[in-house]
């Protein structure tokens, strides 16, 4: 336990510095807009040249750089993002109503990409350089080069629009009423094809991770050992040179969480499910910078706390990880 | 046996380097054939693919040549792809040359910096750049080099780190030339060979990348790009999805045919290590 905690208190420190880096290049970004808040604000309701000095001073935008960056952090230190102007309501708000829906998709996306990844990694590195892995390899990396919003648009037209078996987009059907299980069992139709979508794509990452790593695990000598012993083939595969392979994983696991929501503004694009994607998406079209920055920066606090708890549940799975830490 | 005999013996490279010299054909000789604007109308509207031959693969809604778009934006494609790697593969190498030659303190913030970039997740950081700095081509392959250049960085320092205790460094710090002159002209170039492995899989995702960002609108809107096609075509999702198929097609031959010359790049590289 201690060695896990260790490790959580440097992971933290440094944590804190990416961060603060992060937090300087949004607000960077941010002074670039062309434009700035009040502009926004006054071509969305009209006003004139006073009303723009006024609330030039009172949103203390006639300061200088430096000190808006004071008072950015300030602010951001009381998890205050900003007032949405689209919305008319806090950033913070509005990115903690979609971001259920982002997890959840995401969520999903990465327990079938994972799970059905690294089984078919097992079953191809089960036999290198066979029929049946040869073809997966082919497979996976053909899989891999398809975009994932285009990997969308066909199964809306195959699934939705010809089949009909499943909904075109949204979360949930509209004033459906549907409360409790059947509410779950609604929003779980409307996930399947996007999370499909977002899914495979990555599913061919880990299932290329999985054999590489079989295929290195195989030249061991405990392999040799384990044949010798007379233990079945099926067992060996399994117990012994699967489970080596599979620790990388769990660290692209991690390194994938922000591959994955990048992934996803297309995805709830594609499917229009109100997530942080489309949001972001929204904030766009909108010209709403503050808000694509406030999702810039939830998105990366996402991915470091993502990061955070694989590098955890990697030191309960691996005994040497923060090892020599504990031990000095 | 030649590097390029040697390259063309698995059937994944050939494949890969037909589809590589068919799509630079395409992009090419695009102007030849279309020598038009490919925006200009040239038949009836939604005329579906293999019905006229003057318009073998159809018209869009507003009856614009369908095979005209995609030549154009194979160019489209290839030029945002490589340009954008490039820029990341020379960014990142600079950065991670200097941070594992430097050590110490330019390396601790260089490689907190790589951190930050590799914590935002970098599509959303090619959105925010294009919809802040407006759309045009040299600001979206600005905007993908942005998230791509930390991989390499990563690699270079890594590469750098073994290469700078080397005798011929040292032999270079004995003739009196400045840390730089060392670091980008002897250090750089013996790093390159792992960064060079890596360019198929930067190429390949900066295409994706370019394709979702000009799916979304963010792409120069000058030019005729594959992701624009698609999303045109989504409005007509029902009834000619063939305006969306015929594009992503392209994409995803294109992809598949980098990832497949990169993999047969790499194992010739291997195989001539082995050899030596």
């Amino acid at each position: 336990m201690t060695r896990a905690l260790l490790l959580l208190r440097r992971r933290l420190v440094g944590s804190v510095f990416v961060l603060l880096i992060v937090v300087v290049g949004t607000f960077l970004l941010l002074e670039a807009a062309p434009g700035d808040a009040v502009d926004a604000y006054i071509a969305s309701t009209g006003g004139d040249a006073g009303m723009i000095e006024l609330l030039r001073h009172r949103w203390g935008l006639d300061q200088s750089a430096l000190t808006r960056l004071a008072t950015y952090l300030w602010a951001l230190l009381h998890l205050d993002l900003g007032q949405s102007v689209t919305f008319s309501r806090p950033i913070r708000d509005v990115i903690l109503e979609r971001l259920p829906n982002t997890l959840l998709l995401m969520g999903s996306a990465t327990a079938l990409s994972f799970g059905l990844g690294s089984a078919l990694g097992i079953y191809a590195g089960a036999r290198p350089g066979s029929f049946r892995d040869r073809l997966l390899s082919i497979g996976s990396l053909a899989l891999y080069a398809v975009p994932g919003f285009w990997l969308g648009l066909v199964l809306i037209i195959v699934f939705a629009v010809d089949l009909r078996w499943f909904p075109i987009g949204g979360i949930e059907s509209i004033a459906s009423g549907k409360t409790g299980l059947d509410r779950a069992a609604d929003i779980a139709r409307h996930l399947i094809l996007p999370v499909s979508a977002l899914g495979f794509i990555y599913l061919a990452l880990y299932l290329r991770m999985m054999r590489a790593g079989m295929s290195e695990v195989w030249r061991q000598d405990f392999v040799l050992a384990a044949f010798a012993k007379g233990l079945s083939r099926r067992r060996i595969v399994l117990a012994h040179v699967a489970r080596n392979a599979l620790l990388p994983l769990v660290t692209m696991l991690g390194l994938q969480s922000a591959q994955m929501l990048g992934g996803s503004v297309v995805i709830e694009s594609v499917f229009s499910v109100p997530g942080l994607g489309r949001l972001a998406q929204e904030a766009v079209a909108a010209r709403d910078t503050p808000l694509l920055l406030g999702i810039i920066l939830v998105s990366a606090v996402l991915v470091i706390v993502i990061n955070l708890l694989v590098d955890i549940a990697y030191a309960f799975l691996d005994p040497r990880v923060g090892a020599s830490e504990a031990g000095a | 046996m030649s590097p390029l005999r040697r390259f063309l013996r698995t059937p994944e490279a050939i494949a890969g380097a037909i589809i590589l010299v068919a799509l630079f054909a395409m992009g090419l000789t695009a102007p030849l054939f279309f020598p038009g604007d490919p925006h200009a109308i040239a038949g009836p509207a939604l005329l579906p693919p293999f019905q006229d031959w003057s318009l073998p693969l159809g018209t869009d809604r507003l009856g614009r040549d369908v095979l005209a778009a995609l030549l154009h934006g194979a160019r489209t494609s290839l030029a945002v792809g490589l340009a954008a790697a490039a820029a990341a593969l020379a960014v990142g190498a600079v950065i991670g040359t200097l941070a594992g030659f430097a050590g110490g303190l330019v390396d601790e913030v260089l490689m907190r910096i790589t951190d930050a970039f590799q914590t935002v997740p970098s599509f959303l950081l090619a959105l925010a750049f294009v919809s802040v700095v407006g759309p045009s081509l040299g600001v979206v392959v600005t905007a993908i080099a942005l998230g791509a250049w930390t991989g390499p960085a990563r690699v270079a320092r890594a590469e750098v780190l073994s290469i700078r205790e080397r005798d011929f460094v040292a032999g270079a710090r004995v003739i009196g030339m400045h840390p730089l002159e060392i670091a980008l002209r002897e250090v750089l170039p013996n790093a390159l060979p792992p960064l060079l492995a890596l360019s198929s899989v930067i190429v390949a995702a900066a295409i994706l990348t370019e394709a979702a960002l000009s799916f979304l609108g963010l792409g120069d809107p000058n030019r005729v790009t594959w992701g624009g096609m698609i999303a045109e075509g989504r409005a007509v999702l029902r009834t000619a999805p063939f305006l969306s198929i015929i594009p992503g097609v392209a994409l995803v031959l294109t992809v598949l045919g980098v990832y497949l010359a990169g993999e047969g790049v790499v194992e010739t590289a291997a195989v001539r290590r082995s050899l030596s």
